[in-house]
Formats: C-alpha cells, sequence, structure tokens
C-alpha cells in the first residue's frame, strides 16, 4: 500500500518538484560553504537565511493549500498552527541554553528567573531533549487541530463561518500567550537561543544545515502532499470542496475526511514554524497574530490554490516582494499587499499556476485549454 | 478635635472665599474688630460669644488663628491680623479674607491672649458655625468631614443642629455623622445599637471600617448589632458591585453593539463577509478628528457641537467609501464568500496604509465636549457620562435602523432583495443599487460608530482591527439577519465579558468568551436567533 502510495505521489511533476527542492538542498550550502566570496556563484550567508525563512512560508502555505485548495476548507488560523510548532521549536532552544543565560540558572529560562517562578513548570518538562520537542513540534498543533475540527467538522460549521473561528482561535491564542503567567515569555517571546542538536545556531554551517533541513522538510512534505492528493482519498477530498452535500449523500463520512486533511496540514504546519524559529531566532506572540494568518492565504492564492507547486511559488514571489518593498519604499508594502488580496480575487482566482498552466494551455490548442477550465472549478456548489 | 476644627475651618474658609462679600462682612469685621480691645479672657470669651452669635461661616478662619495664637493686633491702630511665617517683619494677612495686606517687625504687634478653656469654646463655635451655615451644600460637606473623622465632642453641637436643621438630606446627613461620633464615645449601649442601625442603614463602603471597630467591643449588645450590619452592609454592597458589573458589561455591549449594528447589516442581511468593517469604523473615528482639528483652528467655540457635526459627514465619508467598495469589487464577487473575505481584508490594509499615510502612524487626540465628561453616582453606581451617553447613542442608532429597515420604502426593498432576489427583480426593484445602497448604509453606520468609538478609545490607524474580529463574534452569536440578535448579542457578550474578569482577569475573560462563542457556534451554527426555513440554505 505504502509503495502504491509513493507510485502515485511520485508522478512525473512531483518527482521533478522535489528534485529541484533536493538540489537546492545541496547547491546553495554548498555554493555557501565552499566557494569562496569572491566567486559569482556563492551564495551569501543572509540570502540563504533569508530564503530559509521563504521555504518555511512556502511549507506552511503548501499546508494551507491541502485544507483550502484541495479541501474548500479556509482556516485563518494555520499561522497559530506555525507558531504553536515554532513555540515548541522555541522551548528545546530554552532548554540548551543551559547556564550562559543572563542569570545563568542552570534549569529555568532567563524570564522566569526574572519572574521569580521557582521551578519549571509541568508543560516544560522534557524539553530538553530533541525528540521530544521534534514530537510535540508534530503533536501539538496536531492535536489541536484535531480537537477543533472535530468539534467544527461534526456540527457542519463550515464556509465563512468556519473561517471566521478560525481566526477567532488564533486571536484568543496571540492573547493568551501575550500573558506572562502562561510561562512562554509573554510579549517578548522566546529568543537567545545559543545551540540546536549541540551547534551553535549562529554558526554559518548551522545555517547552512537548516536551510538544506528546510528545503528536503519542503520536499518531502510535497512528496506526501502529492501522494494524498492523487490517492482515491484525494479525489473525495475535492469531491469534498466541490460539492459537500452530495459526497455526504454518496456516504463519505465528509467530517472524518475533513478531519484527516486538517489534523494533516497542521502538522506540517507545525513543522514549518519549527524551521522558522532557528532561522529567525526568535518566537513571540506576534506570529499568532489573525493578519499573518490571513497573508499566508494570500500567498496561496497568488500562487494558486489547487496546485500544489502553486503556494510554494506564492509564499517565495510575495514574500520576496514583501523583503525588497519594506526596504525600498516601506511606505507602499500594506498598499501593494492590500492590491494583491483584491486584483488576485478578482483576476487571478487561479493564481500565477492558473496564468501560466491556461498560457500554456492555449499554446497547445482550445480543446486543451477547455481541459484545465474544468478541473479547477473549486468551490462550484457554494456558488450555485 | 482639634484636627476636626480645623478641618471645618478649612473647609468654611474655601466656602466663604468662593462667596461673594456680603453685609454680614462689616458686622463681622466690627466684631472681629473688638479683640483689639479685649484685655481679659473674659473679654475676649465674650467677643467670642459675639461673633458666634453672628452665624457667619467667614468667621472660622479667625476664630482658629485666635486659638493657635497667630492672631494679632497692631499696636499702632489697634488693626487685627491673621499672621504667617515666623521671620521677622511677619506678613499679615486680613482675618475675613486671608489676603496678605502687607507686614510688620514683631515688637509692633502684640498677641491676643488666649487659654485653654476658650479654645474649647472656639471649638465649639466653629464647628457650630459650619454645621449652621446657610449653604446646605456647606453644611452637607461639614456633615461628611465629621463622619470621615468622627468625634465624641460633636455630639452635642450635633445634636442643637439636627433639632434646627430644615433640609431633610442635611438633617440625615447630621444623624448620619452623629452615630459615627456616638460610637467612637462612651455612651450608653442603647443609644450605640440604635447608632449602628442608622449605619447600617445608610450603607456603602465607608461605614464599614466604623462598624469593624465597634464589632470588636466588650459590650456584646453593641459588638453584635455592629457584626449583624457589617454582614448586611457588605451584602449589600455585593449588590451594587453586582449592578456595577452589569452596568460595566452593558457600557461594553453598546460599544460591541455600535461595532456590529453595521456588520449586521452588511454581513447579516446582505451576507457580504466585508472585513474592512473595522475600517470604516476607523474612518468615522478620523472624520470626528479632523472635524475637531477644523473646529480648534477656526470656531473654538463650536467645539461642543464638534460630535453633532462629524456625525453626518462620518456616515457619508464611510458611506461613500462602502458605496464604492461594493461597486468596484464587491459586486463582482457575490455568491464567493471566501473570495469576498480575501479581497475586503486587502482594502482593509490598503485604508489603514492611507490613513496611516495622510495623519501618520501615532494615536490622533480627540477631545470630550464637556457635556461628556464627568460622572456621577447612582447609589454605590459610578457611572461616567461619556458611557452613558455611548449606551444612549448605541440603542438610539439601532432604533433608527430598525425602523429604516422596518417602516421606510427602502427598507422594504431591501428586505425583499434579500429574501428573494429573482422575485425582487421582475417586481421591478433594481436590485444592483438596493445592493450597493444597502452595503453604504452598513458601512455608513460603521462611520457614525467611529464617532462614537473615538470618544473612548485611541483614535489610529490600527482602530479597526480591534473590533473586527468582536462585532463578528457578535453577529454570529447573535444570528445571522436579525438585528435583535444583534442587540441581544452584544448585550450578552458584554455582561458575560465584565461579569467574568473579576475573576478571571480581563484578557482571560475575552479568551474564554471566545472559546465559548466557538463552542456556542459549534451546537448553534445559525446563532442565537436564527432565521428558519428555506432561505438560510441558499
Amino acid at each position: 500500500m505504502i509503495t502504491g502510495f509513493l507510485f502515485r505521489a511520485l508522478d512525473r511533476k512531483a518527482i521533478l518538484v522535489a528534485l529541484i527542492l533536493l538540489a537546492i538542498a545541496v547547491a546553495v550550502p554548498v555554493s555557501n560553504l565552499m566557494l569562496p566570496v569572491s566567486h559569482p556563484l556563492h551564495v551569501p550567508t543572509h540570502i540563504m537565511a533569508l530564503f530559509g525563512k521563504y521555504l518555511t512560508y512556502a511549507l506552511l502555505a503548501l499546508a494551507l493549500d491541502l485544507v483550502w485548495g484541495y479541501c474548500g476548507i479556509l482556516s485563518l488560523g494555520h499561522g497559530a498552527f506555525f507558531a504553536l510548532g515554532g513555540y515548541a521549536m522555541g522551548m528545546y532552544l530554552m532548554r540548551q541554553i543551559g547556564t550562559r543565560g543572563v542569570y545563568g540558572h542552570p534549569i529555568l529560562p532567563d524570564f522566569m528567573v526574572f519572574l521569580n517562578w521557582k521551578e519549571l513548570p509541568w508543560y516544560w518538562y522534557g524539553f530538553d531533549q530533541f525528540w521530544f520537542a521534534a514530537l510535540m513540534i508534530l503533536l501539538v498543533p496536531g492535536a489541536l487541530a484535531f480537537v477543533f475540527g472535530w468539534f467544527a467538522f461534526r456540527s457542519r460549521v463550515s464556509g465563512v463561518y468556519l473561517s471566521i473561528i478560525t481566526q477567532a482561535l488564533t486571536y484568543a491564542l496571540l492573547l493568551a500567550f501575550f500573558r506572562n503567567e502562561m510561562g512562554f515569555g509573554g510579549n517578548n517571546g522566546l529568543t537567545d537561543f545559543k545551540d540546536i542538536l549541540g551547534y551553535s545556531v549562529q554558526a554559518q554551517t548551522t545555517r547552512a544545515s537548516l536551510f538544506a533541513a528546510t528545503a528536503i522538510a519542503l520536499a518531502i512534505a510535497f512528496v506526501i502532499c502529492s501522494g494524498i492528493v492523487n490517492s482515491r482519498f484525494g479525489k473525495v477530498l475535492v469531491c469534498v470542496r466541490d460539492a459537500e452535500s452530495r459526497t455526504r449523500f454518496i456516504g463519505y463520512r465528509v467530517e472524518h475526511i475533513k478531519l484527516f486533511a486538517f489534523v494533516v496540514s497542521a502538522m506540517m504546519a507545525g513543522v514549518a514554524g519549527a524551521l522558522y524559529v532557528p532561522q529567525v531566532g526568535i518566537i513571540n506572540p506576534g506570529e499568532f497574530a489573525p493578519a499573518n494568518s490571513i497573508e499566508v492565504v494570500i500567498w496561496t492564492a497568488v500562487g494558486g490554490r489547487g496546485s500544489l507547486i502553486g503556494p510554494i511559488i506564492g509564499a517565495i514571489a510575495v514574500n520576496g516582494g514583501k523583503s525588497y518593498f519594506t526596504a525600498a519604499f516601506p511606505e507602499f508594502w500594506l498598499f501593494a499587499l492590500g492590491g494583491l488580496f483584491v486584483a488576485t480575487t478578482l483576476f487571478l482566482p487561479k493564481g500565477i499556476v492558473g496564468l501560466v498552466s491556461s498560457g500554456f494551455a492555449k499554446l497547445r490548442g482550445p480543446r486543451e485549454a477547455d481541459r484545465v477550465e474544468e478541473t479547477l472549478q473549486p468551490g462550484t456548489e457554494a456558488a450555485q | 478635635m482639634r484636627l476636626i476644627v480645623i478641618l471645618l475651618g478649612l473647609l468654611a474658609t474655601l466656602f466663604s472665599a468662593a462667596l461673594p462679600a456680603t453685609a454680614d462682612e462689616a458686622e463681622l469685621r466690627a466684631a472681629i474688630a473688638k479683640f483689639s480691645e479685649a484685655k481679659k479672657f473674659s473679654q475676649t470669651e465674650a467677643v467670642i460669644e459675639e461673633i458666634a452669635a453672628l452665624g457667619d461661616p467667614a468667621a472660622a478662619p479667625a476664630l482658629n488663628a485666635l486659638s493657635e495664637g497667630v492672631l494679632m493686633v497692631r499696636e499702632s491702630d489697634g488693626a487685627v491680623f491673621i499672621i504667617r511665617g515666623t521671620k521677622d517683619p511677619l506678613e499679615l494677612l486680613d482675618p475675613v479674607t486671608l489676603e496678605a495686606v502687607g507686614s510688620a517687625p514683631e515688637d509692633e504687634l502684640s498677641k491676643v491672649k488666649v487659654k485653654n478653656s476658650i479654645r474649647r469654646q472656639i471649638a465649639d463655635v466653629v464647628s457650630g458655625l459650619t454645621l449652621r451655615a446657610s449653604d446646605p451644600k456647606v453644611r452637607l460637606q461639614a456633615a461628611a468631614t465629621i463622619f470621615s473623622r468622627p468625634d465624641p465632642e460633636i455630639i452635642e453641637t450635633l445634636d442643637a443642629v439636627i433639632a434646627d436643621e430644615a433640609d431633610p438630606r442635611v438633617k440625615q446627613a447630621f444623624i448620619e455623622a452623629r452615630a459615627a461620633a456616638v460610637l467612637d464615645s462612651d455612651l450608653s449601649s442603647e443609644e450605640k445599637v440604635e447608632a449602628v442601625a442608622v449605619l447600617r442603614a445608610r450603607g456603602g463602603r465607608d461605614v464599614l471600617p466604623i462598624l469593624t471597630s465597634v464589632s470588636t467591643s466588650e459590650d456584646e449588645a453593641v459588638a453584635g448589632a455592629a457584626l449583624n450590619a457589617i454582614s448586611a452592609v457588605e451584602e449589600n454592597l455585593m449588590f451594587w458591585a453586582a449592578g456595577q458589573n452589569i452596568w460595566y458589561g452593558i457600557s461594553l455591549g453598546s460599544v460591541l453593539l455600535l461595532a456590529a449594528i453595521g456588520l449586521a447589516i452588511t454581513f447579516g442581511v446582505m451576507g457580504v463577509i466585508n472585513m474592512a468593517h473595522g475600517e470604516m469604523v476607523m474612518l468615522g473615528a478620523y472624520t470626528t478628528f479632523v472635524v475637531q482639528e477644523f473646529i480648534r483652528n477656526s470656531a473654538p467655540g463650536l467645539f461642543d457641537y464638534s460630535l453633532a457635526i462629524a456625525l453626518p459627514l462620518a456616515f457619508l465619508v464611510s458611506g461613500s467609501v462602502g458605496l464604492v467598495l461594493e461597486r468596484g469589487i464587491i459586486r463582482f464577487l457575490y455568491g464567493r464568500p471566501l473570495e469576498t473575505l480575501l479581497a475586503t481584508w486587502g482594502v482593509s490594509l490598503v485604508l489603514q496604509q492611507a490613513v496611516r499615510t495622510v495623519f501618520g502612524p501615532t494615536n490622533r487626540e480627540v477631545g470630550n465636549p464637556s457635556w461628556m465628561s464627568g460622572s456621577f453616582e447612582v447609589g454605590e453606581l459610578l457611572i461616567t457620562t461619556n458611557r452613558l451617553w455611548i449606551v444612549v447613542f448605541s440603542l438610539f442608532v439601532f432604533a433608527v435602523l430598525l425602523l429604516v429597515l422596518k417602516r421606510t420604502r427602502f427598507g422594504l426593498q431591501m428586505r425583499a432583495v434579500t429574501q428573494n432576489r429573482p422575485m425582487a427583480s421582475s417586481m421591478g426593484i433594481a436590485t444592483p443599487w438596493v445592493d450597493a445602497f444597502t452595503f453604504a448604509l452598513g458601512s455608513g453606520i460603521a462611520g457614525i460608530a467611529g464617532v462614537a468609538l473615538s470618544q473612548i478609545d485611541n483614535v489610529s490607524p490600527n482602530l479597526g482591527q480591534g473590533y473586527i474580529i468582536d462585532s463578528f463574534m457578535v453577529v454570529v452569536f447573535g444570528g445571522v439577519g436579525n438585528l435583535w440578535g444583534t442587540l441581544v448579542g452584544a448585550m450578552t457578550l458584554g455582561v458575560a465579558n465584565k461579569f467574568l474578569e473579576p475573576y478571571a482577569g480581563a484578557v482571560l475573560a475575552k479568551i474564554f468568551i471566545l472559546v465559548l462563542i466557538i463552542l456556542f457556534i459549534q451546537k448553534r451554527p445559525r446563532g442565537l436567533f436564527a432565521l428558519k426555513g428555506r432561505s438560510v440554505e441558499a
């Protein structure tokens, strides 16, 4: 069964994307570490760090695309899963600081010493072990998604209502994590990391490894998503998106299907957050802000939802634009982003990928173009 | 005793300074001048009697000065002054107005002599004077002063003034002050039990320390009565605290109602997810700011009317932005709610940045007109005037909106279009324009909400962001497409929030409410007051 899954997952397109990502995972760190700075193909460390961050965003967008593009669940709270994964990683990194903190306490992180806490809260136990943190990176977002999705899908909350309560979810978490009493560093979050797995987070080799790890994680996630989407289950997923009631009438348990996709997606978002934190060096409650989650939606929409490569392109393109704009014209970034939201929804419902593929289809002939139109029509049931 | 007399004296000074000079002042001056001739204690006592007979509280400073030994006579002309400071030459103050009138070397002045019995006499006279002041406000204030610093020695004076007092409110205050003083005295236990009963009836937080000190008394009857009274007063206070919470809740609910009521039209009636709704509120607040700036610069006299001027303008500004938004973007996205959500979110980003570019990222100052500032008490309830106005205003807006929907032609068309678009269209209603104006109406009301919210919140580009999630919660909780649901939803959430706050803190209370709503939506996905029938499924 697993070979069958892999066989379907690795269709030509997926193999190509996975190979490109793996090539990037090898080539960029090699160029950064091996080539001299003067070499034309040398990738500077800050560029590598920037693109490492974009790749974690791409992974987050891919996770969102699995539920939104294929299952029709517009989650405005995926940033919450991302941040939870990030916090799990941040807790591991905090425990690794040990006595090198400002207060030099062997167990308690600096902010707890500062707040006069006497002992570690129970939920911080185990985070000194990487395997435990890694497990939590998957389990915490997954469990939240499971509980939330269980209630939401079972009572058939869907469409806009679901979007709004996912937004409320991340908003509630935002408020909660701002509290010092929660034991997650309050307003300042977790920062001042020193080591990951024994290597300094500042070292160039660690940064290169983290970049490689992110690219590989993205490649794996891509293959998994591709497997899900191309399986029989993936077909049902699209069914749910396009005609939820009909799928239910045929006899599928729609809520279980949605729940599965939602949990897988949340776990992927958690991994993205965990890879994000050591690369940027901080995690704070701001990551829970509803605006962040909505921004993820626009990356996915710009790239093209309902295609797996779309969100990756979208996340990198939009964030590249953001980095450029906020440096060059800080005033205009929000205008550009806002305009992007409007323009994408009005003129580019299928995003960049849709534009490119319909362009290709036109080159090949009119019949092909029709076929592309047919395959990408999300939300037809809602429109009727 | 000394302290209280000084306090009463100060009080008298305060009020006498505020009052215009009267014909009595001449008499008072004449009486005070007689101190220069009083060589013996008995003569001094006679002068004090004479001043007391005038019954003018303005005499208090001079008498207090006499008591403290700073009332002096200038030997050259026999004029009487209060002196200030100890450095030679001494500063001279007028004994009635307390204005500085010059200075004199120490050896040219002689002190009016006093002894302890005269000091006691002065104390009685001074407290009698303020308690008998002609202005009832002064008398009330005097009673409150005695109440907060009860003194057994003043009981006799109080008994006398209680008998003469005509104003029932002042009389009651005197009786309560007397009760406080009785509990501090060594009077009989019957008197004390009676006093406890008076204080119990008065209630309020400030009787608790008095009663607590009595409750440890050796006299069992008194202690028992005091303990009973304490629990009764505390129970009463709890009742008031609950009342205060309800008021805060209603106040918060009215803010939520204002923020959500426009959304109840655009989201509730039309089904358009307008994420830029908060920005419509923000535009209204900034309109208020612009109006006030204009008034400050060109017509400061109109400042009290600034809100009244800003209201229609804010309606027009936000309404026209809404109209453009509907015509330009939203109408292409009907039937695609998720896309509408994203596009309007984009619009909200653009509006925020636009305001930030024009007005700057910092908070702008929006003032309260005079009729909206201040506060008053009802029993133990503290009510701030601006909150009261906002509650009234939100209900007013609600009522007007309800009237527009139910009683006007436009409202009829609006309901027709939202209930059955093809049928409405075949009856000759221009549905696209009804859509546009409905959206404009909802946005305009958000603008009006902005005018009100500018009075209690920071006017910054992020103003709207803070309200958007709450507004959606209110509309979803109350039930989509139902204005009454919005009203009930807003008030319920407001009151629930304020009742949770004392136990959980502000942030946890809010989180708790959010979680409750999330759970509630699971149970009743269509809200408290769901529309019944097929229309909701469409």
